[in-house]
């Protein structure tokens, strides 16, 4: 009792496990970051790279060590969007891609492209300047934002969110989004529509400074905007009167947390396309640890996010390595996300039934 | 030294006890089509325990709603502690009034001390970090709802009349000045019942203003200092327990004919009904 009550006592009850999961978190992500840039097709030593010794430099700062810090970008964005919506939501199943929210980035992202591919038909330059990664990834978030817009709206009946609803909408959303890309990539020149279609697949490339400079901003701001929003997302989950009786504005709140989630969402997708269900796999696990509290749950599953896909990434790279191609990140995160969604549903499910009488 | 403006001594002593906190003047509500609530008058007062009575539908839910701000009236005002509830950030209403619904959710594995903590976020900063005093006012409401030795089990592990203990506490913790509670003894055995009730009187007894929507008319008669009656969505009566719990009355608002005796003990009223036609 005493040690509870004394100074600071309530501080750091939180501060400590915190500490301890940021630690955790990014020990992780070095480990992935160290595991992916050492393994690949050519063998490389890492002191020898450090020395300035040539290929081994170029291939790990020229690279693995980009492409690393791509991918943990992108699970940083999707792990945090993920652990946000399903608070929103108040459904464990909530996660951008599931909902649609990937999809509506894509389809904005694919948009703005196309019309950079038609723009410079007519002129050279500004076509250039519109296919280049601000336009791309501002078309996303759009995108992004827009599509959360119609699934939460949609989602909607009779003035309460049905999250069963919602994911529907989300699900049905996705196949529409598929449909109109699929349509979008013949209008598309070949060589425009298969780059396309690999970035749409969920590919972690070699992307541009520029590109990935673009993308690292908007993804630290939205998850640190979301990270500073996780109190209220703990509010969030006990339904939108609660929260209102126990002062939260629920509209300004659930707007804030849609924002930032989208742009996240939106950011993610333009770095590497679709990527599934990292948003769904690494909040369930994270949450098993650390708990429910969403100040710890969120900054551990963005940072756990990192890593997993990092890894995920490596594994892509590595297991086809015999078959000499590599398959984009977001079919492995789907190979692993698409099982991991049924059992996840099929447990709520039989809860439920436990539950009710 | 002008006499014509110096205020009565008294005055600003009594008027803040003097007025009421609660103050619902005139209002009507309409769920879209369906008119709930029809020209509806009602104050309570600090330190008053207010049970609200009536039948299913008679618009009890959507009057303590109404007084906390998550309903705006369609016409006729609301008045909490001098605000006008819809319309203050819900920040500064939750500092004023607690809520605790009929049926709380909590589906999420929070612990009973995170739970209660949260009665504590409208006084805390964006991240919910708890002060000293944050952390003392938890250990309170824990201990005053017997709860202490709950305090780091999961509340959807807790039995029902365990689970409603809890929200109780977060409501205590919110340390408002007015205290609704939504059917506070539905689905609770006769222990848990009397338990909420005598929990929800303290909090009168301490300067709380508590209105509770009541299903148990003895109940509400034994432990309320007041009862307003409700029926369909129009005040029908209001007044002590003794006087508002009368024979006629339930047969005239529930449709249903009772004996009307007085507990011996206590001498509260009693209704029992006689299974005659009213």
């Amino acid at each position: 009792m005493s040690g509870r009550a004394g100074p600071g006592g309530g501080r750091s009850r939180l501060g400590a496990p915190l500490a301890l999961a940021i630690l955790a978190g990014l020990a992780a992500i070095g480990v992935a970051v160290a595991v992916s840039c050492t393994l690949g097709p050519q063998t490389i030593s890492v002191r020898a790279a450090l020395d300035g010794v040539e290929p081994d430099r170029a291939i790990l700062l020229g690279l693995r060590l980009p492409r690393a810090v791509l991918a943990a970008l992108v699970g940083l964005a999707l792990a945090a969007a993920g652990t946000a919506l399903q608070a929103l939501l108040r459904n464990p199943l909530a996660e951008p891609f599931v909902l649609g929210v990937s999809g509506g980035a894509a389809l904005g992202g694919s948009l703005v492209l196309l019309a950079s591919v038609g723009l410079s038909a007519v002129s050279g330059p500004l076509g250039e300047l519109l296919g280049a990664a601000p336009p791309v990834a501002a078309g996303a978030v759009a995108g992004a934002i827009l599509s959360t817009l119609l699934v939460f709206g949609l989602g909607r009946i009779g003035g309460r969110l049905v999250p069963e609803a919602a994911l529907l909408v989300g699900i049905v959303f996705n196949a529409f989004v598929a449909g109109v890309i699929t349509l979008l990539k013949l209008l598309a020149p070949p060589q425009q529509a298969s780059r396309l279609l690999y970035w749409l697949m969920g590919a972690i490339g070699y992307e541009s400074g520029s590109t990935l400079a673009v993308g690292a901003a908007l993804v630290l701001a939205s998850v640190a905007a979301l990270g500073l929003l996780s109190a209220r997302l703990n509010l969030l989950t006990l339904g939108d009167e609660e929260a209102a009786s126990l002062g939260v504005d629920v509209r300004t709140a659930r707007a804030q947390v849609f924002f930032a989630a989208s742009a996240a969402t939106g950011a993610a997708v333009a770095l590497a396309g679709m990527v599934g269900f990292v948003g769904l796999i690494v909040p369930h696990l994270v949450r098993k640890v650390v708990g429910p509290d969403h100040r710890l749950l969120l900054p551990a599953s963005a940072l756990f996010g990192a890593a997993f896909l990092v890894l995920a990434d490596a594994l892509a790279r590595l297991a086809f390595l015999p078959l000499g191609t590599e398959p984009p990140v977001g079919a492995v995160t789907a190979f692993l996300g698409g099982p991991f969604f049924l059992w996840l549903l099929r447990r709520a499910t039989r809860r439920e039934a436990e539950l009710s009488p | 030294m002008s006499p014509p403006a110096a205020p009565p001594p008294s005055a600003p002593a009594a008027a803040p006890t003097a007025d009421p906190i609660v103050s619902v003047a005139g209002v009507r509500f309409a769920y879209g089509a369906r008119p709930a609530l029809d020209d509806v008058s009602f104050t309570a007062r600090e330190g008053e325990f207010v049970g609200l009575l009536g039948p299913n539908g008679a618009g009890k839910s959507t009057l303590i709603r109404l007084v906390a701000g998550l309903l705006a009236p369609g016409g006729g005002t609301v008045r909490l502690a001098g605000l006008d509830p819809h319309a203050t950030p819900r920040r500064q209403v939750a500092r004023v009034c607690a809520l605790v619904p009929q049926e709380p959710r909590l589906d999420w594995p929070f612990t009973v001390r995170e739970a209660v903590m949260m009665g504590r976020a409208a006084h805390q900063g964006l991240l919910a970090l708890p002060g000293k005093y944050d952390v003392g006012a938890v250990e309170g409401a824990l201990q005053a709802c017997d709860l202490t030795h709950l305090a780091d089990r999961r509340v959807d592990a807790l039995s029902g009349g365990e689970r409603r203990r809890v929200f109780f506490a977060r409501a205590l913790a919110q340390e408002p000045r007015v205290l609704l509670l939504d059917e506070p003894t539905a689905f609770l055995d006769l222990a848990h019942q009397v338990a909420a009730m005598e929990m929800a009187r303290v909090a009168a007894r301490g300067g709380l203003c508590v209105v509770a929507v009541l299903h148990d008319l003895n109940q509400a008669a034994a432990a309320c200092d007041r009862l307003v009656v409700m029926g369909a969505g129009r005040i029908v009566a209001e007044g002590p327990p003794t006087e508002v719990l009368t024979a006629e009355r339930v047969a005239q608002v529930w449709g249903v004919a009772v004996w009307r005796g007085e507990n011996g003990v206590t001498g509260a009223p009693v209704v029992l009904p006689t299974g005659q036609r009213p």
